[in-house]
């Protein structure tokens, strides 16, 4: 089935097997391996992408779902070498150690920031509920997102 | 060329919170791990895997595997039988060691046994011919309890050894039995520490490429310990080690679980031979619950025999430890670990440990952070808590009463260690500071009368870090390091260790940039790939800084001399210092930069005598010692009464690991460590029923913590450097996750001893809470 | 893992969906059930029918003391919706609990009810709301209520061919209290036990009130012996703690690894206590 889709900007026009979940049409297709996959439940989060302006699971949503679609992918984020306040932020606070989970981790943290501006820790630990981190007991994510909204507040 | 202003000492960066150098690519998205190699013409692997905990194989049925679309192999343990077994690294005098095949033949002994392997196309195809490979099991009897495992009349897991020993170990230090008829008091508790599941977030991956006519395999793969794989997965196959190059991208977590030799590895390196193709493999998170190394999985029984006052005069332990159906690379290893820890950081002489290894139709146990020393740690602290509620001694009083005095170190333990530096007190004290001891006692006490059920736990913990000299290991102890100034001067570290998560990229550039008082931006720190690093042993037990730092930082003491020789020749001094980055000749102030001498050393106009062109230096630092980190940890929670919830309401953790390089770094360990043992405490637990089937097969049932879970964490430090190395560090990897679970444990416990509650096993589930509650009022 | 091969069509007319559900394919609505379902291979269909494209099945409209919402509504619109927090409060608050931010931001109402889940937490709210489900299928339109919806785990009464048009729940009346509890099973965020509760007072007294069970058994229910405990009583803390006691009478509890039957049963108990009593305080 033929899809086309704009990811970070660029328009990308593919034919696909129905069944091909969209983080594969991300990481094999379109070869942007920023995405990642921990688990097959939906529950990890490593995989976390924006489609549309929202927060999704890339890999419980087929490529063919996505059809028309607006991707925004960790590889998106930065623009013109100059990186995303969140990625500053993950960076500066120590937000994270094996990095497995980091590009799922930092698109959530996206979407809990747009939808909350001034979070309290409470509504981050809360917004993360979708993402695992096996490395960094969250603390120091939730620190990067304290930091980014502050940041942003200035 | 401009000479920089001699004889400036730079700021030193070594105990700076350095923000990591690996995280850019982490955080942009273009880090490689494994799945995310791809090579011309690859192939994708999909395993068949046994859904019986223990079955005869009758028949498998591969032709409708075979004629699925994509397919271009399909594999059974018949074809792979002259492949090496995956090998048991470990060695204990009796150790029973069960061939295991890298794919099942004739018999399954666990449940995701591979049976068979598809290889086609892309991973859609391979997963589809997979399941067409039919295979009929004549099902058996199983056991997956240890404690059943070894009870009479118990399936044997395997018929060769009917009753599922896998192993005994002794150990007497002291006088165990005086020391018991001496005592005012004894003890005992049974302890388990449950079987758990790693879970690192990338699940393992393998990528094999074989180049025929060179006879050469690359080898990518997710592991902490790349040439332990070369040489291992090299004797499995038959090839010469030298041609087989490990690659080990960018690594998702281990947390001990890559601390191994899986049969995929080898399985992966011999497919890509077979079909001359380069082959992926990756795991699903299934199969990472079902086939990766789980950890702990002891049943321990303690006694602790002490004077009226408190004093401990000997304690005795039991372990029965869940092996599951084979050793794993360190298996049987794990458990003699405990028994090393196991009289924590208090002074007694008399021990008596014994150790029963069960075999079970489980995935195998082995390393899982902390690997043997959570469990020891877990069980002493228990017990010393259980120690004071008898003696009604406070369990801050009965610890200080006990601990290892200053003035012993170095201490040498009934277990045979010796315990480098330490000062137990520091820590303690302060952590009772932090959480004001006295008022906290008050406002317990205030609650009770409100029916309010508040527990205070501490947990003074010891570890034993770096591991290690190479007499306490299977395959060395010592790590090493390359050291290369390159003629622009720009510095690049070969490291034998292999972080995947602790930062080493960042503080071993910090240790390099202040020895060579140059910049922390012109180091370059370069690992897991057996092709470029000398050798090495890898990153486990909290060993990276404590002895692939000191590698480093010993390689740099050899260059910093010839730096000196090479400036001394450059500025015609026999007088010079090194010093921020230059050389000065003491006498005249004129000075070289690094980079002037490094090209001089290279270029080699005019050598310094006996001295050899180039910078660079390989050195291999064996360790005289472990180290031994400590700590406290104090935890408060609350119980709800009613449904029986635990709640941590403060978690204080004042850890001590030597000199600290990059404390942001140590935090982020410390915080990650104490994750791991909240959830190991409070939710985790591997289950498997009756019949060896995981019931938390998949993260919808095996519940790791997420940020909504988990307390603030305030972490506060004292700082006893260690004797063992020039850097004085000690590890921290670890710390968190082996000082945590019995300061939770303890509070729990604390909340509950109105009711006459002693002990608990984990997980502290609301359920079993809730049953305590209700028996007791 | 991935999932077996399969047709695909998203029209973007409810009539053609129907005529393709009609001719057997499944409904894929949010797909946070379904997809994972059939990339462990526990599900294989062989065709499937996205709504996704369907505009007439994505809204939220209030019409008289009803609001409507089509059954293409998202969680996280439900959890926002100013209309519904106004109004409906309590489904909004149920929609919170609901997974996490990615599966709010997809996942789907009339997905949800439609499969039905035993832990969902959506069924406990319709329960408690009295819930109508207009169900749609190539032939006819029906509607019923929640309470006769759910029938047994992943069970309700849809026929083949039909789906969740549309969930009709009531605009409460000014003075309703109401709370939505929740056991979280840690490990999946599903609910161990869900209780949603609606209280109104009159003169001092529990004039109305409805307790929405989920998570405890096959499917849920509205404990109605302990409504009909706490109606008329002032709702002081002995009145709520005798009808709380009932949320889970005569019910066949699940058991699992998370929790046997009999605490779960004690969970419903203490929660449902909770949530009147929080109910209660909402309530003017």
């Amino acid at each position: 089935m033929k899809i086309t889709c704009t990811i970070n900007g660029k328009t990308y026009s593919n034919d696909v097997e129905t069944r091909l979940l969209l983080i594969h049409y991300l990481r094999e297709v379109a070869q942007l391996t920023g995405s990642h996959v921990g688990c097959e439940t939906s529950l990890c989060g490593a995989c976390t992408v924006e489609v549309n302006g929202k927060a999704v699971k890339s890999c419980t949503m087929f490529a063919v779902q996505a059809d028309g679609a607006k991707i925004t992918t960790i590889e998106g984020l930065a623009s013109n070498g100059t990186l995303h306040p969140l990625q500053e932020a993950f960076w500066n606070e120590h937000g994270l150690q094996c990095g497995f989970c980091t590009p799922g981790m930092i698109m959530a943290s996206k979407q809990i920031l747009e939808r909350y501006p001034n979070p309290t820790e409470d509504e981050i630990r809360h917004g993360l509920a979708g993402n695992v981190c096996r490395c960094t007991g969250y603390q120091h994510i939730v620190n990067a997102l304290k930091a980014a909204a502050a940041g942003a507040r200035k | 060329m401009a000479t920089t202003i001699a004889g400036v000492e730079k700021e030193k960066l070594v105990g700076k919170r350095l923000r990591r150098r690996e995280d850019p690519r982490l955080i942009t998205g273009t880090a490689t791990y494994v799945d995310d190699i791809h090579l011309e013409d690859m192939q994708y692997a999909a395993i068949v895997r046994s859904p019986h905990a223990a079955a005869r194989i009758l028949s498998i049925e591969i032709a409708a595997a075979q004629n699925s679309p994509g397919v271009i192999a399909v594999f059974t343990g018949k074809d792979t039988e002259k492949v090496g077994g995956v090998p048991c690294g470990a060695s204990l005098p009796g150790l029973r060691v069960p061939h295991h095949n890298v794919l099942a033949v004739g018999r399954v002994y666990f449940v995701g046994h591979p049976v068979a392997v598809v290889v086609a196309k892309d991973r859609y195809m391979a997963q589809d011919a997979a399941d067409l490979v039919e295979v009929n099991y004549e099902p058996l009897p199983a056991v997956a309890d240890p404690e059943k495992a070894l009870a009479p009349g118990a399936a044997p897991v395997h018929p060769e050894w009917p009753d599922n020993v896998a192993f005994t170990f002794h150990q007497d230090g002291g006088d165990v039995d005086k020391a018991f008829a001496e005592a005012d008091v004894v003890v005992k508790q049974r302890i388990t520490s449950q079987r758990l599941i790693p879970m690192a977030m990338e699940t393992r991956g393998v990528v094999a490429e074989w180049h025929g006519a060179d006879r050469q395999l690359n080898l990518y793969t997710s592991t902490q310990i790349p040439h332990l794989v070369r040489t291992l997965v090299a004797t499995m196959l038959g090839l010469d080690e030298n041609r087989v190059r490990v690659i080990t991208p960018e690594v998702g977590g281990g947390f001990g679980s890559k601390l191994n030799v899986y049969a995929e590895e080898a399985l992966m390196g011999w497919i890509a031979q077979k079909i001359q193709k380069p082959v992926k493999w990756i795991e699903t998170r299934r199969e990472n619950f079902l086939c990766t190394i789980h950890g702990r999985g002891h049943v321990d029984y303690y006694e602790l025999a002490a004077k009226r006052d408190g004093t401990i005069l000997g304690i005795k332990l039991k372990i029965i430890q869940d092996v599951g159906a084979y050793h794993q690379l360190l298996t049987p290893a794990i458990p003699t670990l405990s028994v090393l820890m196991m009289p924590g950081i208090y002074k007694t002489q008399n021990i008596r440990a014994d150790i029963v290894g069960a075999f079970t139709n489980c995935m195998p146990t082995d390393a899982y952070r902390g690997a043997g020393r959570p469990e020891a740690t877990h069980g002493i602290e228990r017990m010393v808590d259980i120690l004071a509620d008898e003696l009604q001694i406070d369990p801050a009083e009965i610890r200080l009463k006990n601990f290892v005095a200053n003035d012993q170190f170095p201490f040498h333990t009934a277990t045979g260690l010796m315990y480098d530096s330490g000062n137990y007190a520091a820590p303690l004290k302060k952590a009772l500071d932090l959480v004001d001891y006295g008022k906290l006692r008050q406002e317990q006490a205030d609650a009770r009368k409100q029916g309010k059920w508040i527990g205070i736990g501490i947990s003074t913990y010891g570890e034993i870090c770096a591991i290690g000299p190479s007499p306490a290991t299977p395959a060395g102890g010592w790590e090493s390091a390359t050291v290369k100034i390159e003629p622009s001067g720009k510095v690049t570290i070969m490291t034998g260790a292999c972080p995947h998560g602790q930062g080493e990229e960042t503080t071993f550039a910090q240790i390099a940039a202040d020895e060579l008082g140059i910049s922390v931006d012109d180091v370059l720190v370069v690992r897991g790939d057996t092709s470029i690093v000398q050798y090495g042993i890898g990153t486990f037990g909290s060993r990276g800084t404590a002895i692939g730092g000191t590698a480093v930082y010993f390689a740099l003491q050899d260059l910093k001399e010839k730096i000196k020789k090479f400036g001394a020749v450059l500025l015609e001094s026999d007088d010079v210092t090194f010093s921020g980055g230059n050389v000065v000749c003491n006498k005249t102030g004129q000075s070289k930069s690094l980079p002037e001498v490094a090209a001089s050393a290279y270029r080699a106009m005019k050598l310094p005598p006996n001295t050899e062109p180039g910078l660079v230096s390989t050195r291999f630092w064996e360790p005289p010692n472990f180290t031994f980190p400590f700590g406290t940890h104090i935890v408060v929670s609350e119980i709800d009464g009613q449904t029986g919830e635990v709640k941590i309401r403060r978690y204080v953790a004042v850890d001590d690991c030597g000199n600290r390089i990059n404390p942001l770094i140590i935090d982020g360990q410390v915080h990650g460590g104490i994750a791991q043992g909240i959830g190991q405490a409070l939710w985790e637990q591997a289950v498997y029923d009756d019949n060896g089937q995981l019931l938390s097969g998949e993260l919808t049932d095996y519940a790791v913590p997420r940020a909504h879970m988990m307390p603030w964490i305030e972490s506060e430090h004292t700082t006893t450097p260690s004797p063992v190395n020039p850097l004085g560090v000690k590890g921290v990897g670890e710390a968190g996750t082996i000082g945590c679970s019995p300061a939770v444990v303890n509070s729990v416990v604390d909340a509950l001893s109105p009711l006459g509650v002693r002990h608990i096993d984990m997980p502290l589930t609301p359920e079993k809470i809730w049953h305590i509650l209700s028996k007791g009022a | 893992m991935v999932p077996q091969k399969f047709e695909y069509a998203a029209p973007d007319s409810l009539k053609s969906v129907l005529q393709l559900l009609d001719a057997g394919a499944k409904p894929l609505a949010g797909g946070m059930s379904l997809i994972p379902m059939m990339k462990l291979r526990l599900a294989a269909p062989e065709q499937l029918v996205d709504l996704q494209k369907v505009k007439e099945l994505s809204y939220i409209r209030e019409s008289g003391n009803a609001i409507h919402i089509g059954a293409m509504t998202t969680h996280y619109e439900v959890e926002t919706f100013p209309v519904l927090l106004r109004k409906c409060p309590l489904l909004a608050e149920t929609a919170a609990e609901i997974g996490d931010l990615q599966v709010r931001n997809r996942g789907t109402i009339g997905g949800s009810v439609a499969h039905a889940d035993p832990s969902a937490d959506y069924p406990a709210a319709l329960q408690a709301l009295e819930a109508k489900l207009v169900l749609i299928g190539a032939q006819k339109e029906r509607t019923v209520s929640a309470a006769e919806f759910f029938v047994d785990a992943f069970t309700t009464v849809l026929e083949p061919g039909e789906i969740v048009r549309e969930v009709i729940v009531p605009a409460e009346e000014l003075g309703t209290g109401t709370r939505y509890e929740k056991v979280v099973q840690p490990a999946s965020g599903f609910a161990i036990v869900g209780v949603a509760v609606r209280v109104r007072r009159s003169a001092g007294k529990i004039s109305f009130v409805r307790v929405g069970i989920t998570g405890l058994s096959n499917h849920s229910y509205r404990a109605t012996s302990a409504e009909a405990t706490l109606a008329g009583t002032t709702g002081a803390a002995a009145d709520v703690q005798n009808a709380a006691a009932l949320v889970a009478e005569g019910i066949d509890a699940n058991s699992d690894l998370h929790a046997s039957a009999n605490y779960r049963k004690h969970l419903a108990s203490v929660h449902a206590a909770r949530a009147i009593t929080t109910a209660i305080s909402r309530a003017s």
